[in-house]
């Protein structure tokens, strides 16, 4: 496949890069709102920008192992950054809702609990954070194959991201539903499929335990 | 009969050079206009710090479905909606049925300011300085039969002008309604201007319905056909989300829609570190209306 003609050059990419290009637009979208530049309503606004943007990095973070398995396109050392990234967005979303959006605590609480779509986006971010914790060299060596199996809670944990948006669409709205069919997707592809187009056994040898989550 | 409801607040007050040249000026209390001055009508329920806000704010952040689900959806497409000619179908149980011309409409009404609050069910609001005629003089123009019990509105349906109209979010065209009693209270009115000039498109050109008692959505825009009928008519939200959108949809702190609270909201125009303020019993319109559903459990009939 020609895609996995980019690996050599996407090896030379430092890390860091995806950090900076990745946490712009969250300072970039904090000042628009700051400004008056993000409309009238900067509150929601901002908070709907985060959301959306942790939403991007998740699928993202999700379509590295297929990319690499059906297309050869190998974004694995990228993977910790845009899973942190998107964890990152998810804080940004959160801390929006919070501090700007509800303003009074026990609102926050009542909302936690009363209502369905705050309470699956509540649980997503629960999910993610020992998965965000444990995403370090540190903890991936000393948890061992444990790590991949906890791992594995980003699964659910994106369903419910993306049922999070669909719970709180008025009427019936498409995007929400596209992010929704796309995780799935991503999550299908996942399923163990007959030998021939699984990756071969090498490959998956040579990445160890690094690689996980598939 | 106009002006039976009063704004304590003078014409000048709220064109569009003082809102622009004074955002934030307080509208209210500078007026001329004694409360009750004209009339045996309702007393005026403005709090002096009624200020409105600006025409930027009033004409960016708008929900208008049929061009998009986006706040500046509507701004940004509902330029290609065709406004003239503009007819308005007045059927049902009326004595002089048929089609009514914008125009001819116009020269029948008395064109008045309102200064409402407008509270939207999404828990933000806006204060909007209106110019219109009360919904009850288009009536009587219609002549009302005795049968009627409630009044049903229908948006505009031009698929090719309106890029929202494509996708299923509601079923179109877009509906609402009102009992009669709510229809013909003074403080109902069908809007045709904001800010002294004519309504922009996105605002619902060139004649919304404006019930400032009840949650946005009820104040249907860009109006094309009225309905007298002796039952409830069915309403576009209500179809789609009967749980969560009820035929009153009365402005009320106490009864949450069932994904927010409804307790407080945030004015428009406050910026990025806005807070909340508290939402009143029936937008602040309590004096005025209250007494239309006297012996009604508004958590039941929301």
């Amino acid at each position: 496949m020609a895609l996995s003609a980019l690996n050599p050059s996407l090896r030379r990419i430092p890390v860091w890069t995806l950090w900076l290009a990745g946490l712009a637009p969250a300072v970039w979208l904090f000042w628009l709102a700051l400004s008056g530049s993000l409309g009238v309503e900067p509150i929601k606004e901002l908070e709907h920008r985060y959301g959306e943007l942790a939403l991007q990095f998740f699928i993202a973070t999700l379509a590295v192992t297929p990319l690499r398995r059906f297309v050869g396109l190998n974004l694995l050392k990228f993977r910790q950054a845009l899973g942190l990234l998107t964890f990152s967005y998810v804080l940004c979303h959160l801390l929006v809702w919070l501090l700007l959006d509800v303003q009074i605590p026990s609102q926050i609480i009542a909302d936690i609990l009363k209502r369905p779509y705050i309470t699956v986006g509540m649980a997503a971010f629960v999910l993610l954070i020992p998965l965000a914790v444990t995403s370090n060299k540190a903890s991936i060596r000393k948890l061992g194959s444990t790590w991949r199996r906890l791992h594995k809670l980003s699964y659910p944990a994106a369903v419910l991201a993306a049922l999070h948006f669909v719970l709180l669409a008025k009427g019936f709205q498409i995007e929400p539903l596209l992010y929704l069919g796309g995780i799935i997707v991503l999550l299908l592809l996942r399923l163990k499929l007959p030998g021939r187009i699984r990756a071969p056994d090498r490959i998956r040898r040579r990445f160890g335990a690094a690689d996980s989550a598939r | 009969m106009a002006h039976r409801w009063q704004n304590d607040l003078t014409p000048k007050d709220i064109t569009p050079e003082a809102a622009f040249w004074n955002r934030r000026a307080l509208l209210a209390g500078l007026g001329g206009v004694g409360l009750g001055a004209i009339g045996g009508g309702l007393a005026a329920a403005q709090d002096a710090e009624l200020e409105t806000n600006t025409w930027e704010e009033v004409t960016s952040y708008c929900n208008f479905y049929e061009f998009g689900t986006g706040k500046t959806d509507p701004a940004t497409y509902a330029g290609q909606m065709t406004t003239r000619p503009w007819e308005v179908e007045i059927d049902g149980l009326v004595d002089r049925p048929g089609t009514y011309g914008f125009e001819q409409i116009l020269s029948e009404m008395t064109l008045e300011d309102r200064i409402y609050r407008f509270r939207c069910v999404e828990a933000w609001s806006m204060v909007i300085p209106w110019q219109g005629f009360e919904l009850a003089d288009l009536l009587a123009l219609a002549g009302v039969q005795a049968g009627a019990t409630h009044v049903a509105f229908e948006t505009l349906l031009r698929p090719e002008e309106m890029p929202g109209t494509r996708y299923p979010v509601l079923e179109w065209p877009y509906r609402e309604g009102l009992r009669l009693d709510e229809a013909m209270h003074p403080l109902t009115i069908m809007a045709t201007g904001i800010f002294g000039k004519p309504l922009p498109n996105q605002n619902g050109a060139p004649l919304r319905l404006v019930v400032p008692w009840k949650y946005g959505f009820k104040s249907i825009k860009s109006v094309v056909k009225i309905t007298l009928t002796d039952q409830e008519p069915p309403t576009s939200w209500n179809m789609a989300n009967a749980r969560e959108y009820g035929f009153y949809s009365n402005v009320n702190p106490e009864v949450d829609h069932p994904r927010w609270s409804q307790a407080s909201e945030r004015r428009i125009g406050g910026g990025l570190f806005a807070r909340r303020q508290p939402t009143e019993m029936f937008n602040g319109y309590e004096t005025e209306v209250a007494s239309l559903y006297a012996d009604m459990d508004l958590a039941k009939n929301f």
